[in-house]
């Protein structure tokens, strides 16, 4: 395999990984409660501008990074209070205009609140590329990695082992059974958009020293979030997962071998593509209208 | 009840200049007549036939660089250059509506706005045949030799494009096909019992609406002298769907309301041109939180009680 | 026969809704479909106006073979149809609902509906004269001007009936009219189903009421998981010892 493959391989599944978990996020929010939340991405911003912020005010990194990930949660918690729950039984259109607009307030405050300068935070374990078959790696792609792959087995065991995963997945299966089962299908919601919050707001902490945070990087990472979410089938974790790398690949191998300007655009012409073709997406089901 | 509404409205249109002092204030004017003119085909698509489209900037930036660029670099006359776009523009909907428009619900959302920033970011890379991300100028629109210019001159033009677009607007609503799309919207399945072909009518709706941008495109385009891409954005998409939704959605006044107070508020908060993000935001979910059927509508039912309330 | 389906069969991941059922719909005649809970009733229905695909089998109706055609095309073949859960258009008032129902006969192009020509005018008018005596004839004239989200439910499931009516359909399709409705109102309906027979309309119902079944079909046909059970006039039918063990169970 030449170096530049291997290369663009790399960067591919480490962007891949980062869509993989804003991906997770989407996946488990409409799993709750089948509302798109299109501020997914904002989670991301926050995330790494928080990070840098508490860094830059004295916090050693995983403090800053912790506190990062928890402010992001609170935001999460209060999305679900005071936008989603309010508007639980209203239309498609509606929800998707309510997320998006919280999408726009949240950038507004974070520009106000910070500034639209260009961030980035240290990298965890230093910046000496590692050589890897011709090609270099960077270490911060290892913590990428390896962070994204302890995060998947820890949701993994977080669902499947532990009631509060179970009571989730129990609520997206089927709400009104869960609420006759004593599940609170209100803390079901807050916990889901925490734990998106978190996600994103790891993944934004992860990609920052690598391609730096700002203000506004949450728009373009929340739309190919829900691009890889769609992609592998709507509400379907595993599925969120496999769709985030491959439109991590397909947008590395597409900006290193056709076209680098139109790198934005490679994940969505796929996903119109997928659209139209597999209306289901990589691993959805169907569902049947009663009539 | 829509003729009377409509009569009214026209006199408003007639009478605003007398409020109009200065070129700035007309310039707002024609800038909230053009919006109107997307949201009146927009609310069709979105509030009478039901479906979503986050991409409908899309159409109008392809309306304003198709006619930009037949008549700045292929030295066409502007108005068979605008005619032209528009057609096109009526082309390419009626194409990619076609797969597009068998989604539903959050899968055409997706779609809808993977081709807005698909367009955005074509028109933004080709600097050779756009001007890039700075842009392009536009030759002014010309009839008979009759250069159009000025803001005067435009508030009129822009005017009677706006209540043509109203008035054809309120009698598809009242004819048998305005009554397909709604059913459509209603309920899809009863409409097929009927017999009202989902895919054909949804499509027409796209094309009308997808047309109706691009027309204000290309009049917004003629009319500054100058094209950017910004103009076809994911950002622009979405202001122009809030207009819709927060005006009112299934009511014509109340597109053309909605874009209004949302073009005009920015301009005349202008001194916190920094909180504008936070305010759109705001505005965006408050409006569907507490008044999701739209501003216009609220509007009415809160009169209709009020009126059926024993005195 | 009006409408012709042989060896009908369609199944849901693996469940078998419908397996090779065979009915004719003879024209003039009101024919009703009944059967216990979950024997596919609904599900006949669907194939029968085209909402579901049958994995097997044909329809044909008037002669012509209708299998796999989209739903808006048996509706201009002329099979109407109402629905269980109702589907209102609650966007639009009672009057627009049976206008929208005439669209098979008033289709206009676009140019027309956006430029209203004097021809469209005096044919909206007489679109909403002709709904209002559909309205008088379902009973909900009174109604007509108000927004359908405010009806009472009986009214409702009499508005779907006038909507489909609008149609004017050679078949129609009744999925359990009385579902829901109280003694006086399934009354309402009986008398509405007689008098639509005396339109010459073909009625095919699905319901669960036995009495109004009895009193107002020329044909039943019970179907039982999915499967045929038994076919012929009310008062066989009812004395079928298949049938009543289906409904009653054997006993012990």
């Amino acid at each position: 395999m030449s170096a530049q493959l291997v290369q663009f391989l790399l960067a591919g599944l480490t962007l891949g990984a980062i869509y993989a978990l804003v991906a997770l996020g989407f996946a488990i929010i409409y799993n709750a409660s089948h509302v798109i939340n299109f501020a997914q991405g904002e989670f991301v911003m926050i995330g790494g501008m928080a990070a840098t912020a508490f860094v830059d005010s004295g916090l050693p990194l995983p403090l800053a990074a912790l506190a990062a990930v928890a402010a992001a949660t609170l935001v999460g918690f209060l999305l679900e209070k005071l936008a989603v729950e309010p508007a639980r039984n209203a239309s498609v259109v509606t929800l998707i205009i309510i997320t998006i607009g919280a999408s726009i307030l949240l950038r507004g405050l974070a520009s106000l609140v910070w500034d639209k300068k260009i961030h980035s935070l240290p990298a965890f374990s230093g910046e000496a590329p590692i050589a890897i078959g011709g090609a270099t790696l960077l270490p911060q792609t290892l913590w990428v990695l390896g962070a994204t792959l302890v995060t998947v087995a820890a949701l993994w065991w977080f669902f499947n082992r532990t009631l509060t995963g179970k009571a989730i997945l129990a609520v997206s299966h089927n709400p009104l059974a869960a609420r006759l089962m004593g599940i609170s299908v209100r803390r079901v919601l807050l916990v889901s958009f925490g734990l998106s919050a978190a996600l994103g707001a790891l993944a934004g902490i992860l990609i920052a020293p690598i391609s730096f945070t700002s203000w506004d990087i949450g728009v373009m990472l929340g739309l190919k979030g829900f691009a890889a979410a769609i992609l592998g089938g709507l509400g379907s974790g595993p599925g969120a997962i496999a769709g985030g790398l491959a439109l991590g690949l397909i947008e590395a191998l597409g900006a290193g071998y056709l076209s680098s300007a139109y790198k934005d655009v490679f994940a969505f012409v796929i996903i119109l593509a997928a659209l139209v073709f597999l209306p289901n997406g990589l691993a959805g089901k169907r569902a049947a209208e009663r009539v | 009840m829509s003729r009377k509404g409509f009569a009214a409205f026209a006199l408003i249109v007639v009478l605003l200049p007398l409020a109009l002092t200065n070129n700035y204030t007309y310039e707002v004017a024609i800038l909230v007549g053009l919006n109107a003119i997307v949201c009146v085909g927009l609310n069709l698509l979105i509030g009478y036939a039901g479906q979503i489209s986050l991409g409908h900037a899309g159409f109008f930036g392809l309306g304003a660089y198709g006619s930009a660029i037949l008549a700045a670099r292929y030295g066409w006359p502007p108005l068979a250059a605008l005619a032209a776009a528009i057609a096109a523009v009526s082309l390419v909907a009626w194409i990619i509506g076609k797969p597009v428009l068998r989604l539903k619900g959050h899968y055409l959302a997706m779609a809808t706005l993977g081709l807005g920033i698909i367009v955005s970011v074509v028109l933004s890379t080709e600097d050779r045949v756009t001007g890039g991300p700075d842009g392009m100028a536009v030759p002014p629109l010309a009839l008979a030799g009759f250069v159009l210019q000025g803001e005067k001159l435009w508030y009129w033009i822009v005017a009677a494009v706006l209540l043509a677009t109203v008035w054809l607007a309120l009698n598809l609503i009242d004819s048998p096909r305005g009554r397909a799309w709604r059913a459509l919207h209603g309920s899809e399945v009863a409409a097929g019992a009927i017999g009202i072909d989902p895919a054909r009518h949804k499509l027409s709706a796209f094309v009308l609406s997808a047309a109706l941008a691009a027309l204000a495109g290309a009049l917004t385009a003629h009319y500054s002298g100058f094209i950017t891409p910004s103009k076809a954005s994911f950002l622009h998409s979405i202001e122009l769907v809030t207009m819709v939704v927060f005006g009112g959605m299934a009511s014509t006044f109340g597109a053309v309301v909605g874009a209004a107070i949302l073009t005009t508020l920015p301009q005349l908060l202008t001194m916190f041109k920094e909180y504008e993000m936070v305010m759109l935001g705001a505005v965006m979910m408050l409006t569907m939180i507490f008044m999701p059927q739209g501003l216009v509508p609220t509007l009415e039912k809160a009169l209709a009680a009020a009126r059926r309330k024993p005195q | 026969m009006l409408l012709r389906a042989e060896n009908l069969s369609k199944s849901f991941g693996g469940v078998a809704a419908v397996q090779a059922v065979e009915l004719g719909v003879a024209p003039g005649a009101v024919h009703s479909i009944i059967g216990p809970n979950g024997a596919g009733k609904t599900t006949l229905l669907n194939l029968l106006c085209g909402i579901y695909r049958p994995d097997n089998g044909k329809i044909v109706f008037k002669e012509k073979d209708v299998t796999g055609c989209a739903p808006h095309e048996f509706a201009a073949a002329g099979i109407g149809r109402t629905f269980q859960n109702l589907q209102i258009f609650f966007n639009m008032s009672v009057l627009e609902n049976v206008m929208a129902g005439r669209w098979l006969h008033e289709a206009c192009g676009l140019a027309a509906a956006l430029l209203r020509p004097p021809g469209l005018a005096r044919a909206e008018q007489r679109a909403r004269a002709e709904s209002e005596e559909l309205l008088a004839f379902v009973g909900l004239e009174r109604w007509a001007r108000l927004p359908s989200d405010g009806l009472p439910y009986g009214a409702l499931k009499r508005l779907e009936i006038a909507r489909a009516l609008a149609a004017r359909p050679k078949l129609l399709l009744l999925d359990e009219p009385a579902a829901g409705l109280n003694p006086t109102e399934t009354r309402e309906i009986d008398q509405l189903i007689r008098r639509i027979a005396e339109r010459g309309i073909t009625v095919v119902l699905v319901e669960h009421n036995m009495k109004l079944v009895m009193e107002v079909s020329q044909r039943v046909l019970v179907l039982d998981h999915g499967r045929k059970l038994a076919e012929g006039d009310p008062e066989s039918v009812s004395r079928d010892p298949q049938v009543i063990e289906a409904y009653l169970g054997v006993e012990a």
